[in-house]
């Protein structure tokens, strides 16, 4: 296959505190076969040729799983392609002559750091409220002891999959983090070993939610439609049924 | 320099109990007066920063990621080993032990391979206390499957992302102490220097990745838990971040470091598909149990796969390897592929690939049940390559995995360094020159959930320490010498972005320190690297400043260590004229298989830096085999 012509309108911001806009720029040598962050990475070789600061965007782990990398990709995050993350997004899923405009995630509680860059840290402070079993190092007992049935262990790794992107937070016209949190309330909700800090659980991770700024949920389903790991709106529910119980008997 | 080892004396089976009896306590009271330096926040880091806090330390982590929840260990498919015997079928901590030590091609230091062996049962229980769901059988039993180099089946697994339940079981445990504020976390901050009073290690110099601020850690000791170096190849299955620059710089303080010639090939990746290639993707090993690898027996055959008659298939593995088949161990599947493709067989764009194919398979087992088994493995390839592989056989090439050569370090997993305590991958101490797949993350937890809390506790309960803070003149030289370094790296402005002169070197380091190495090409290699690292350092050209969020400048500093550490990765393989594991010399085979030489090669080498432009200096660790007998490896 030949090469593609690829417009790119990238948003670029140079701090958190600076204003940002779109800035258009021409790939000319892109392949069907690059993934989205290598073109953005062929962009940026272009820019310092001709000494232009390269675009800032997180990537690590280029395999869809450490959820380092998302922008938004035409109005979609993490781009058109269902269950894909940009990384594994690849330039075939476009057209030669396509534009394509490329944003950070947008919300109040993920801040712009730099161009396509967010700080995502509320994220690990709702997992500080709650989002954890209590199990220090050292007083476990056998694994075996713990019998799971599987139907519980197989859900609870559903919502354990989500791998913190924050894709759900940026499809969400409310910039809402109920799939995210709900994901992981469920997770450990499912499991004995998370019975004893169930309802405490809930309590505090919600209410760190709310505390960050993130908004409400009013069950558009945005989020699972952009998660690219297909967390299901289900958890969601669950969640609200254990903070129901949880206001109503603590 | 000495390499002593400390290994417990006593019968193999009671060092570690012994040790752990005979080791220094800190009293719970007197923890939190203690600050410990964690670097890193992978399977190791995470787990020692957790415990370590739990216990009451005063810890302070660090990782150069927006999160401590994206450090590579999350990317590991397939399981993690445990000598639980769940199954029956024959596994024990000395049948683990065992299967490790031979895995290494006997390099690896006994007494530690031991412990991990131990320590295993424990991880497994553990994880499953913190929530990790491993995957689980109709009667709520934990599930085990099979893995390369084992007779047995004791890998767990939580389907094919062991690596990410894993670790998020680790950050959870480590955000619980965040919250209880034992643990002080620092995202998106990098370790740029290693800081020493007295010979000791101290503290650290670390860059604010959002800011720019360059600013000082001072602690009571400081724990690397950074990863391998196996980014030095450019194309890797690593993520993009992974560097060496926090075990290289302690190298350069004083930190022996071992086997840097042992690196892991990985048979099964997705091969490379033009020159935007940014990073290699690995596809479980686990395909190998179904699919049959082949190329053709003719040279230059272009035509379809499917076109291509049996009789005129080269099922390479299947030939030479009859009993092991296409479940021949990494290394030895690898240079089968290489062979194939330096033969001119090779498929796909370049030559550079052969095909794995799950045609029979189909037809034996059915579309239904490969898909179960493999489906999200085969979308992952689709979404990749953009090819069907139900319809056509995929097309794979070995890739830099794993590194097995390490930061040296004794049995408490402590380096030359006093005070200086290395973990997991960054560390070379269990998988001496090969590493068994699922042994990674048994390892990391090992070292960071039970080994080094443990050691570290009787480190800081026996040393008397001077009270030392950032205002040390040291710690103000060291901070003046990364400032002026990242101003350096601004200054040159040059012509090349780091980028390319990166992908240069991981070209030179493939031809000649890759999957076979020539004495030749090595030399060779030894004249071209110092070449591309002077020109780096005349016309790398880094814009924007040192104030504020910048990737180039972070991948220049990254890459003037790799710059540096090819060489020393050159030299070991040079000096090492043998063939063991992940290191085949060209010159010491039989009939294209390695040739170990244990009357000149049987142990651990490490390297001591002598400052700037002095040659390193090799100190040699003596392996001794008491418990599993040297043997030579054979899988035909």
């Amino acid at each position: 296959m030949g090469s593609m012509r690829i417009t790119l309108k990238v948003w670029r911001q140079s701090g958190p505190k600076s204003a940002g806009k779109l800035v258009t720029y021409q790939v000319d040598d892109c392949s069907p076969d690059m993934s989205f962050l290598e073109l953005l990475d062929v962009l940026n070789e272009k820019l310092i040729a001709q000494g232009d600061e390269p675009v800032a965007f997180d990537h690590d782990c280029r395999e869809g799983i450490c959820g380092a990398c998302g922008v938004m990709i035409n109005g979609h995050a993490h781009g058109p392609q269902k269950l894909t993350t940009a990384c594994q997004l690849h330039m075939r899923t476009f057209n030669d002559g396509d534009t394509i405009t490329v944003e950070p995630w947008r919300a109040a509680a993920f801040p712009v750091v730099k161009d396509l860059v967010v700080d995502r840290g509320a994220f690990d402070r709702i997992i500080q409220a709650g989002g954890f079993i209590s199990a220090s190092t050292g007083g476990a007992q056998d694994a075996n002891e713990i019998l799971i049935p599987k139907p519980d262990a197989d859900l609870a790794f559903e919502a354990a999959a989500c791998i913190g992107c924050g894709a759900c937070v940026a499809a969400c016209p409310n910039a809402s983090a109920m799939l995210f949190t709900s994901a992981k309330v469920s997770h450990l909700g499912l499991l004995p070993q998370g019975q004893p800090e169930r309802y405490q659980r809930v309590l505090g991770m919600v209410e760190r939610m709310d505390l960050e700024g993130f908004g409400g949920c009013t069950n558009l389903g945005e989020c699972q439609t952009a998660c690219p790991k297909g967390i299901s709106v289900d958890f969601i529910a669950r969640m609200n049924r254990d903070y129901l119980k949880a206001t109503l008997t603590t | 320099m000495e390499l002593k080892s400390n290994i417990p004396a006593g019968p193999m089976a009671q060092k570690w109990d012994r040790h752990r009896f005979e080791m220094k306590l800190v009293n719970p009271a007197n923890r939190r007066k203690h600050t410990i330096i964690v670097v890193g926040t992978g399977l190791a880091g995470a787990s020692a920063a957790a415990t370590l806090g739990e216990q009451g330390y005063n810890v302070k982590a660090f990782c150069f990621q927006d999160s401590p929840r994206r450090a590579h260990s999350i990317a590991a498919q397939g399981g993690i080993n445990a000598a639980k015997n769940y199954r029956n079928d024959g596994d024990s901590i000395q049948r683990l032990f065992y299967d490790t030590v031979k895995g290494g091609d006997f390099r690896a230091r006994e007494a530690n391979v031991y412990r991990l062996a131990q320590v295993s049962v424990e991880i497994i229980d553990q994880a499953v206390a913190q929530g990790v769901p491993l995957a689980r059988e109709y009667g709520g039993l934990l599930d085990n499957r099979s893995f390369g180099g084992a007779q047995v089946s004791r890998t767990f697994y939580a389907r094919g992302q062991t690596g990410q339940q894993l670790l998020i079981g680790a950050y959870q445990a480590l955000e619980r102490q965040i919250a209880a504020k034992t643990v002080q976390m620092f995202p998106r901050t990098e370790m740029l220097d290693l800081v020493l009073v007295d010979g000791v290690a101290r503290g650290i110099v670390v860059r604010d990745l959002v800011t720019g601020e360059i600013s000082s850690h001072a602690a009571d000791t400081v724990v690397l838990a950074t990863g391998g170096y196996g980014n030095v190849f450019f194309l890797s299955t690593n993520a993009k971040g992974c560097n060496v620059t926090a075990t290289f710089r302690a190298w350069k303080k004083g930190a022996a470091f071992a086997n840097p010639c042992y690196t892991q090939i990985h048979p099964t990746c997705i091969p490379v598909s033009g020159d935007h290639q940014s990073k290699l993707t690995l596809m479980s090993e686990s395909l190998r149990n179904d699919g049959r690898v082949w190329v053709p027996k003719a040279k230059g055959d272009q035509r379809q796969p499917k076109e291509i008659p049996e009789a005129e298939r080269d099922y390479y593995l299947e030939r030479k390897y009859p009993s092991f088949g296409n479940l021949s161990p990494r290394d030895i599947a690898s240079r089968a592929a290489k062979e194939a493709c330096d033969d001119g067989r090779g498929v796909g764009p370049g030559g550079q690939g052969v095909y794995l194919d799950f045609a029979d398979a189909i037809k034996r087992l059915g579309r239904d049940t490969i898909e179960e088994r493999y489906g999200n493995l085969f979308e992952m390839y689709e979404r990749i390559t953009g090819e069907n592989p139900y319809e056509r056989p995929m097309r794979i090439y070995p890739a830099v995995h794993y590194t097995m050569g390490g930061t040296w370090v004794d049995y408490n997993l402590q380096s030359t360094i006093p005070g200086l305590h290395v973990l997991g991958e960054a560390n070379f101490s269990d998988h001496g020159a090969n590493r068994l797949g699922a042994s990674a993350l048994m390892q990391g937890l090992a070292d960071g959930y039970f080994v080094a809390p443990a050691t570290i506790g009787h480190y800081l309960g026996s040393t008397k320490l001077a009270k030392v803070d950032t205002t040390h003149p040291e710690f103000k030289k060291v901070e003046q010498e990364v400032r002026d370094r990242t101003r350096k790296f601004l200054s040159i402005n040059g012509t090349r972005s780091v980028d390319s002169f990166h992908r240069e070197l991981g070209k030179i380091m493939w031809d000649k320190c890759g999957m076979a190495r020539t004495k030749e090409g090595l030399q060779e290699a030894l004249k071209l690297i110092p070449a591309l690292r002077a020109e780096f350092w005349k016309n790398v050209r880094v814009l924007g400043s040192g104030e504020g969020l910048n990737q180039s400048l972070e991948k220049a500093g990254r890459l003037a260590d790799f710059l540096e550490f090819a060489e020393l990765m050159c030299l070991d393989a040079l000096h090492r004229e043998e063939s063991c594991g992940g290191h085949f010399r060209v010159e010491h085979q039989d009939e294209g298989e390695a040739k170990r030489d244990d009357e000149r090669f049987a142990y651990v080498a490490a390297w001591e830096y002598k400052g700037e432009g002095q040659p390193p200096v090799l100190h040699k660790e003596p392996l001794v085999f008491e418990e599993v007998k040297l043997a030579t490896r054979s899988y035909k």
